[in-house]
């Protein structure tokens, strides 16, 4: 097992209610593995991980679906930026 | 010795301030661009009475020092300021403050432009609007990405 951080932001930690998350989960699981177990947790977080637009991030840079996660990894989950 | 700030604050800023801060010890530079955005009271047809502002902590800092060594890469600029505010402001307030200084006015005016490009579309912020019909937050424009991808 690792231990991973799971971080949700804007509108998503609105939705969800939730801003961080620490997780057991089992070793070489990817972050497509990681949404679809979240998204199992019931039908607001079906609904977050159904969105087309949902940014990942692990350790603070981008990555996509496939990316392997590790022990002590940071994973946040957001909705495309609108900053400046 | 060129410099680059990067600060992520609550708290306002004096403009003078920066102004001098991108001038000090620097006579080598003849061309200082700043440029500020601030909270409009409206938009898309909608009266706006509030904003607030989301960050990811660390990952915003880094995101924008990127930004600032690309800019480095593509053009000669000098100092380098970037001042991004979050939580709650109001209309009129400042967000966001970026400075640059070049020998030549081309390069600045290129580079603040990249870096504000590049910031919208970059830097994990997320705004909040209150209108008449309550709160919201804000779709990422797809003209912010036409912008961006005009650098590329």
């Amino acid at each position: 097992m690792i231990t991973i951080n799971v971080l949700f932001f804007a509108a998503f930690r609105e939705q969800l209610d939730c801003g961080q998350l620490q997780l057991n989960v089992s070793n070489d699981l990817t972050v497509a593995d990681l949404k679809q177990q979240l998204a199992e947790k019931g039908s607001k977080w079906h609904t977050v991980f159904s969105s087309n637009t949902l940014i990942i991030a692990v350790n603070q840079e981008l990555v996509e679906d496939e990316h392997r996660l590790q022990d002590n990894d940071e994973v946040a989950f957001f909705p495309p930026v609108t900053g400046g | 010795m060129v410099q680059t700030s990067i600060k992520v604050q609550t708290e306002d800023y004096v403009l003078n301030d920066e102004i001098e801060k991108l001038e000090a010890n620097n006579t080598l530079d003849g061309a200082l661009v700043t440029f500020t955005g601030r909270v409009r009271d409206n938009n898309k047809g909608h009266k706006v009475t509030n904003l607030f502002l989301e960050h990811y902590a660390g990952m915003t800092e880094k995101c924008l020092a990127d930004i600032v060594v690309q800019a480095r890469e593509q053009w000669q600029i000098g100092n380098v300021c970037i001042i991004h505010r979050y939580g709650e402001l109001n209309l009129g307030d400042n967000i966001v403050f970026v400075g640059v200084t070049s020998k030549h006015r081309q390069d600045a005016f290129n580079a603040a432009q990249f870096m504000m490009d590049y910031l919208k579309v970059k830097a994990p912020f997320w705004k909040k609007e209150t209108t008449e019909q309550g709160e919201k937050w804000l779709d990422a424009n797809q003209s912010d990405q036409q912008e961006a991808q005009k650098w590329s």
